[in-house]
């Protein structure tokens, strides 16, 4: 190098204080109109685009240095996105994280809520890919900002019911369209529809994030969120016939492994914190060895 | 058997440190040097200020070795970096008409005041591999003309505009629209419109400036004029009262000379369409200046059908950290989504099954 530059500092939570206000007073405005899409002046961030910038920089103009922050991807904390995001904030926080969802203050996430109910005082903040619960319907911002400016949700609906009339059932099983507090359509990120019900008048604050598109939204405690459904086509969410190959878990969203290569597959939770949780509480799935098998492969590591 | 597999941070860090062994190469080879990139590389580190925002040929060149080569990857490293410094006020606009020349040359006369000069370009080299290039050899110095001081080299367009063949250029002292300060609202000011596109990907928008060529919102396009050079930037500081030069950056500005348009109040002129780069790439100003054209369709009564023309389309979609960042995440984990889909597809495959099964029940009762 022919010059030196100062090598760069960062502030706490990586964004300048500045702009942290500038976010503070967009979620502010978000969780003062529920389910309504806040544009902001989102930032470019040291990971790309897609990969959780929007909720990254939430999380960064929320999070203080006494936060225990939780992320996960897919349900997980140990996906490798959730690491990589969790040891962001380690570094440029130097804040406490935790995998249990019953000590986190903050929890990132992607795709999933957790399976043990929120509480009150805690944050969710969801990465958000395309804000827009419109988008795939009508590509233009300038369109979808009138539609719900106007409150013109016919297009959805129809939407729904021509699912119903091609497949007979409602064919959107994840990002599945609520409305919030009888007003605005929301995308509730690309969850599955089985977590829509969690959000319906959580304790929890829950704020979505999307950097690429530059919107932030809310759902304050306790806000109505309501699947979009009909009266013949009531909303149901998915149910898994099998338990929990390693903690028995029913009741809750599993993920589909494949084991081999002529069919073999088990079911196992996606919320990996409540699946080790119930086994420390010493629940036992068939998928797993017996105690002696396991202890035998606990020494050989 | 399955096992629940913990280790994501083990891989991430094993997967950067092989990453980082690659990057490296051979030990036996020296390493890179950043004057090696600077002076040797200097059209990519052009690529990486221009679309990164940022005019620091230095850190330019650390991006493009710490990406590998990776110009895309190198941009990302910058805009990172570019989004944390404080701003401290906008420049005055550049002047390109006294810019000091490297390249400039008309495609609308033949000789103009101050001439052509055709500088260093690939323009007109026949594109052989060259063996010589293999080794070291030695290569000549450039030959430089002597300028008279006073030597005027105004500006194609400015020369129509005096003439008023051309629509005039505008002049505002309103503080500059910026797209990483303050959220997007459509339709935007052609300011905010020129600096997406200063920073959009040039093989996006020489696709787009292509388009416009082959009929998707033609603009009949003549290049006035494709200036290469140095230009000072000016502040104003308030507690002087007078601009001051803070230093000077290389630029390259295509105006573009399009379709004309009259009015019942106006006389039929020609229209612009501006293209500005950081560094030298012509190709990029050029394309540039094409879709700007072609952007400005509303002001000329122009049917807005071509892709090009389209604002928000071409706005959203001419990022490339974005676009690459959108793109790349597909690869990150989806099987929470996915298992929903499945759930779903088996569902309807089992109803139709069914739904078939009844039917050859019923077919086969009929027939008995």
């Amino acid at each position: 190098m022919t010059r030196a530059h100062a090598l760069p500092a960062y502030n706490f939570a990586y964004l300048d204080e500045q702009t942290k206000r500038m976010i503070r007073r967009v979620i502010l405005k978000a969780i003062a109109i529920p389910g309504y899409q806040v544009p902001f002046a989102s930032r470019e961030m040291p990971m790309p685009y897609g990969w959780g910038t929007g909720g990254v920089q939430v999380t960064a103009a929320v999070l203080g240095p006494h936060d225990v922050l939780k992320v996960i991807d897919q349900g997980a904390d140990d996906t490798t996105n959730a690491v990589s995001i969790r040891a962001f904030f380690a570094q440029v926080a130097g804040v406490a994280t935790t995998t249990k969802t019953t000590q986190a203050t903050i929890i990132q996430t992607r795709h999933r809520l957790p399976e043990t109910p929120l509480q009150a005082g805690q944050t969710v903040v969801y990465q958000v890919p395309i804000p827009e619960p419109l988008r795939f319907l009508e590509p233009r911002e300038t369109e979808t900002r009138v539609m719900h400016g106007l409150e013109e949700y016919g297009l959805i609906h129809v939407k729904l019911y021509e699912d119903i009339a091609q497949h007979g059932h409602i064919a959107t099983t994840y990002a599945y369209p609520v409305k919030v507090e009888g007003r605005y359509v929301m995308d509730p990120s690309p969850i599955p529809k089985f977590d829509n019900p969690k959000m319906h008048r959580s304790p929890a604050l829950q704020l979505f994030g999307s950097g690429r598109e530059k919107r932030i939204y809310a759902l304050p405690p306790f806000t109505d969120v309501v699947s979009l459904d009909f009266e013949d086509h009531p909303f149901q969410v998915q149910t898994f016939k099998a338990h929990c190959a390693l903690c028995d878990a029913g009741g809750v969203y599993l993920d589909e492994v494949v084991t081999d290569d002529h069919g073999g597959r088990m079911f196992v939770c996606s919320d990996t914190d409540y699946c080790e949780t119930r086994r420390t509480e010493g629940h036992r799935g068939t998928g797993l060895p017996s105690d002696r098998e396991d202890a035998g492969r606990e020494d050989a590591r | 058997m399955y096992v629940a597999v913990k280790g994501g941070e083990a891989a991430i860090a094993n997967a950067h440190r092989l990453m980082a062994d690659r990057r490296r190469g051979d030990r036996a080879v020296p390493a890179l040097t950043l004057e090696q990139i600077t002076g040797q590389l200097s059209l990519a580190v052009d690529r990486v200020m221009a679309e990164g925002s940022l005019h620091d040929p230095d850190l330019a060149a650390m991006a493009v070795r710490q990406a590998r080569g990776d110009l895309i990857e190198a941009i990302f490293l910058l805009r990172a970096y570019r989004t944390t410094l404080p701003r401290f006020g906008h420049a005055r606009p550049i002047d390109t008409g006294a810019m000091r020349l490297e390249r400039r040359v008309s495609a609308t006369f033949k000789d103009i005041p101050g001439g052509q000069l055709l500088g260093p370009t690939f323009d007109y080299t026949h594109r052989l591999i060259d063996p010589a290039m293999a080794g070291d050899e030695p290569v000549e110095e450039g030959l430089r003309r002597q300028r008279e001081a006073d030597a005027a080299a105004p500006r194609v367009t400015d020369i129509l505009d005096d003439q008023g063949l051309i629509e005039p250029d505008v002049f505002s002292d309103d503080e500059p629209a910026d797209l990483t300060r303050e959220p997007t609202e459509y339709p935007v000011g052609r300011d905010l419109r020129l600096q997406a596109l200063a920073r959009g990907d040039e093989g996006f928008l020489l696709a787009l400036g292509y388009s416009t060529q082959r009929g998707y919102g033609r603009t009949h396009p003549f290049v006035g004029e494709i200036r290469i050079g140095t230009v000072d930037i000016e502040v104003e500081v308030p507690e002087l009262g007078f601009a001051i030069t803070i230093g000077s950056v290389r630029v390259t500005e295509c105006q573009m000379v399009s379709q004309f348009k009259g009015s019942a109040d106006t006389p039929p002129r020609f229209t612009r369409g501006y293209g500005l780069v950081f560094g030298q790439s012509e190709r990029k100003a050029m394309a540039m200046s094409l879709v700007d054209r072609a952007l400005r369709a509303d002001e000329f009564d122009e049917q807005r059908l071509a892709p090009a023309q389209d604002e928000e389309f071409v706005l959203e979609h001419c990022d490339n950290v974005m676009a690459t960042g959108f793109v790349e995440h597909l690869k990150l984990p989806h099987y929470v989504d996915f298992q929903a889909e499945l759930d779903l597809l088996r569902t309807l495959r089992a109803e139709q099954e069914q739904a078939t099964a009844d039917d050859h029940d019923t077919l086969s009762e009929a027939a008995e």
